[in-house]
């Protein structure tokens, strides 16, 4: 019982956060980087955030992850990180030779009071970036928001810095991003064209994170969105972002400074959000649904309804990341299935209010977020109010071995499993492989613990 | 647009490291590898900072809190990462920290820190607590040391500040502080009853229970083990630790610094030792029996010991050794003693080494490496994955050893991997260690899967 020391009694914390479930912002705005082509993340700090980030983002992915960092030391402490940073963009050029370098801040730097957009324009003026080649900057301080947030700050430096308009709006949308698997944005782009819309996605990490086995070690994989269609991305006729916390900042950005409309959809987790996004996608493209996704649909609906009994009444504990706890909360009411505690680490209004409607349909449901929303929290919930499956991030499975709850692996990051970044986690595609993972874990909990009598062949 | 190779086969090595890099040829200059610095600004390094460093050898104390003071991201992505196991309490194992906010770098954290250790001590009843500071913590102006001596007092526990911001040194300097914390705890205890032949075990983590199967060594051989620094570490045993005749030390880098300290302070010798391989296990029992002369049954039992183990698992290792007899390895891991033993560990299963280095070895440790190695054999300090695969691929290596990040660059190469690190599921050290060692390499470096591989470089 690694979890044995939490109490049922729930008390008010002061500062403390015990087991979190969130990450810092660097991380996140790492992650959003390399879904740039050709793009090396650059972690103005020291040493070991980087080195962190690309453990914790390899553990994930079972990648090579590649990043940069100022490597600070003592001195940069004192005198500011401006030289290390402007040093490290011409190592990095003549070595590593990106197309792009995207810079992000840490606790350290921002401290410091380093200011990014100041020294990347320096290195402009000093003739480090080469011609034709990139620079581009987030701020993410790791005492302000979370990882989603870290990421949301760099897909809003890519609209920022790359966008342009030539005031001439072509047909393409934009697809925003929200923090999703690369089989996500590959699941997206493959929607997209079986509806017929032309679309710009960024970012876009397939074919970067769920790279091929060559032989070789590709420093810059085949994927990510290229600059040539992020500077694009100016003139397409609309945007869609999807997920309000961490894909809207970005298509906000962009419609200040390229006037490019703008709908935010929920990330398209289950079946109501799907529905929305094909809604929201066909409409901005100006197409009809192909009965072809009519009738992915309508396998989905279908299973939901053969297995409606199994689903029906159960309670859940979920906690992970705001974009897709909105959806995912959602699907599980759609499924008859009762949502009793909720946690994310991400702070925001923006998704408590989101979440307060939603929940409107399962009153006495547990919902917390930012400050002391951690994983103690969680399982002290669980421990007064025992549920019938939980889905998280790896770190659920402590709960789920402690109190023997079935446990989905869903969100970032799972350290212990493979699949999720190859297999759509959204679209109706991907709400199935989750209903079949709730079914799984579910029935098989009932074929452990039914009496011999009761043990069913068919189900 | 295609996807940008870099090509790995014709890569210049960053600028200003060729110092880092040797290759030892027949009549070649003599260059000494400079190492122990810093890693330049804008290299994709493998290394870590001065935070981890000290969470990595303070981390498997069991029955204490671990508490992180700064933003979150430290402490999360510290969480159970390394797999020190413990046979009684599991505190380690759990992620507390302030988790820093705006207005705490603005008006500073002391009042959080401080009640959150009010919070935690009230809750978990841990023997002590260790306060890791993080980058911003010296910025925004806290003072963990008074907080922690006004916890210690009101609670009755040892609160012990460990000054790890990250940025302040390397990997090592966390090795340091966390040796002065450790410093702070030894000599608190009683003495009593403490064997004349007795040790402490320095810089063995039990990963995996690694520490376990050198205890019971040692034990065997009629010496108690006093203490462990840190595997299946408790705060009792370390703090009476001052009453063990000798030190035995692990690890090149992290934990000389206590073993020092101790002989200075309390007169205790200390010796270094590896566990990994037949030859370093066998020495490093031998050693310790030959500091207590007065009892030649030790050296016995130690002799046996090694008769009994060797004959227990040499014949086995011949399958192994037959099968990969010729094959060629790559090290790369954090400490350049720990390269020491691989190699001879390798020799003994067949293999060459073709490639060594390590994160942060000092001048010492490279001239020795120098040393042992065959001619051909690239030394690197402080390398990076660019780097990395060019040597993979060039000297047609066909197993890497390492840690987290280098694995899944092994992996697209279509070279095999053996873990070295925290991220180990069996244990390498001992004789025991020594078989699995060589069954996880045969394992891998045998596996159908490199068939479906296109091999060095894509030829197909
Ligand atoms: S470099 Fe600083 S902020 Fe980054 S992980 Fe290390 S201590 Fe934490």
């Amino acid at each position: 019982m690694l979890l044995r020391h939490t109490t049922k009694e729930v008390k008010e914390r002061e500062g403390l956060t015990i087991n979190p479930a969130k990450t810092c912002q660097p991380i996140g705005a790492m992650y959003a980087a390399l879904g740039v082509h050709g793009c090396l993340p650059h972690s103005h700090g020291s040493q070991g955030c980087c080195s962190y980030h690309r453990s914790t983002l390899t553990r994930h992915y079972k990648e090579p992850v590649m990043a940069a960092t100022s490597s600070f030391t003592e001195g940069a402490s004192v005198f500011g990180g401006q030289a290390n940073l402007l040093a490290a963009i011409e190592t990095i050029f003549s070595v590593y030779d990106p197309e792009v370098i995207a810079v992000h801040s840490t606790c350290l730097s921002e401290t410091i009071g380093d200011d990014l957009q100041q020294i990347t324009k320096k290195a402009k003026d000093d003739g480090k970036i080469p011609e034709g080649k990139y620079v581009i900057y987030a701020s993410t301080p790791s005492f302000v928001g979370s990882h989603i947030t870290g990421y949301a700050n760099m897909v809003v430096g890519m609209a920022e810095q790359f966008a342009k308009s030539i005031g001439e709006k072509n047909d393409k949308v934009n697809v925003i991003a929200g923090w999703m698997e690369p089989s996500d944005m590959r699941e997206i782009k493959s929607l997209a064209s079986r509806l017929g819309v032309k679309i710009v996605l960024f970012p876009d990490t397939s074919d970067v994170l769920d790279a091929p086995q060559t032989g070789k070690h590709e420093f810059y994989p085949k994927g990510g969105t290229t600059i040539a269609e992020l500077i694009s991305a100016g003139d397409s006729k609309c945007s869609l972002a999807v997920g309000c916390i961490s894909a809207e900042p970005a298509a906000v950005a962009l419609d200040k400074k390229c006037k490019v409309p703008f709908e935010t959809v929920d990330m398209p987790i289950g079946l109501s959000a799907t529905d929305r996004f094909i809604m929201a996608l066909s409409k901005a493209g100006g197409v009809k649904v192909p009965d072809e996704i009519t009738a992915e649909r309508g396998r989905l609906v279908d299973v939901m309804a053969d297995m409606e009994q199994y689903f029906y009444g159960k309670k859940v504990a979920l906690f992970g990341d705001p974009d897709q706890l909105m959806p995912l909360t959602e699907f599980l009411l759609d499924l008859g299935m009762i949502p009793a505690h909720i946690v994310s680490g991400t702070p925001g209004n923006r998704f408590e209010k989101r979440m307060r409607e939603i929940l409107e349909r399962a009153p006495g449901a547990n919902f917390r977020n930012g400050a002391q929303a951690d994983m103690f929290l969680l399982h002290q919930w669980i421990k007064n109010e025992p549920v019938d499956l939980l889905i998280g991030n790896t770190y659920g499975k402590y709960i789920a071995r402690d109190e023997d709850i079935p446990f989905v692996r869903f969100g970032f990051p799972i350290l212990d499993r493979i699949g999720h970044s190859y297999f759509p986690n959204i679209g109706y595609s991907g709400s199935l492989r989750l209903v079949e993972k709730i079914l799984g874990v579910l029935m098989d909990r009932q074929d452990q613990t039914a009496l011999e009598e009761r043990f069913e062949l068919v189900m | 647009m295609k996807g940008k190779e870099m090509d790995t086969q014709n890569i210049n090595l960053l600028e200003g490291r060729e110092k880092q890099v040797y290759e030892k040829t027949a009549g070649g200059a003599e260059v000494d590898i400079a190492c122990e610095k810093t890693s330049l600004s804008g290299s994709v390094s493998q290394r870590a900072c001065v935070f981890c460093g000290s969470r990595v050898v303070l981390y498997p104390v069991a029955d204490a809190i671990h508490i992180v003071h700064g933003p979150i991201g430290c402490a999360a992505y510290t969480w159970d990462i390394r797999g020190a196991v413990s046979s009684g309490p599991e505190l380690h194992r759990l992620s507390f920290s302030t988790d820093l906010q705006e207005m705490d770098v603005i008006y500073g954290g002391e009042k959080k820190l401080y009640r959150s250790l009010i919070e935690l001590i009230d809750q978990y009843q841990p023997n002590a607590a260790f306060i890791y500071s993080t980058c911003i913590i010296g910025l925004i102006g806290d003072d963990i040391d008074a907080v922690c001596k006004k916890v210690a007092k009101e609670k009755g526990i040892p609160v012990l500040p460990v000054h790890s911001e990250g940025f302040k040194g390397t990997k090592k300097d966390g090795y340091k502080a966390a040796c002065l914390a450790l410093m702070k705890l030894i000599g608190q205890g009683s003495t009593e009853g403490i064997s004349k032949y007795s040790i402490n075990i320095l810089g063995e983590f039990n990963l995996a229970g690694e520490a376990w199967i050198i205890r019971e060594y040692y034990e065997k051989m009629g010496i108690e083990v006093v203490a462990t620094m840190t595997g299946d570490g408790r705060i009792d045993a370390i703090r009476r630790s001052h009453g063990a005749s000798l030190n035995v030390v692990q690890c090149s880098g992290s934990m000389t610094t206590l073993a020092k300290e101790m002989e200075e302070k309390y007169g205790i010798p200390f010796i270094r030792v590896s566990y990994f391989g037949f030859e370093d296990m066998s020495k490093s029992l031998y050693d310790v029996a030959q500091h207590f002369p007065e009892r030649p049954d030790i050296m016995e039992k130690a002799k046996e010991i090694v008769r009994d183990e060797i004959r227990k698992y040499y014949p086995e290792m011949q399958k192994f050794k037959a099968a990969l007899a010729g094959k060629k390895a790559a090290i790369y891991v954090g400490g350049a003693f720990k390269t020491f033993s691989l190699i001879k560990a390798l020799r003994t299963i067949g293999m060459s080494v073709v490639l060594a280095g390590s994160q942060t070895g000092n001048q010492q440790d490279y001239k020795n490496l120098k040393e042992m190695c065959d001619e051909g054999t690239v030394i690197v300090d402080d390398s990076n994955p660019v780097e990395l695969s060019k040597f993979i691929l060039e000297k047609e290596a066909d197993l890497l050893i390492g840690g987290v990040k280098e694995r899944p660059i092994a992996f697209k190469l279509g070279v095999a991997f053996c873990d070295h690190n925290h991220e180990r599921k069996i244990p390498l050290a001992g004789f025991i260690g020594m078989y699995y060692f060589a069954r996880e390499v045969y394992e891998s470096v045998m596996s159908p899967v490199w068939q479906f591989a296109p091999r060095k470089g894509g030829a197909q």
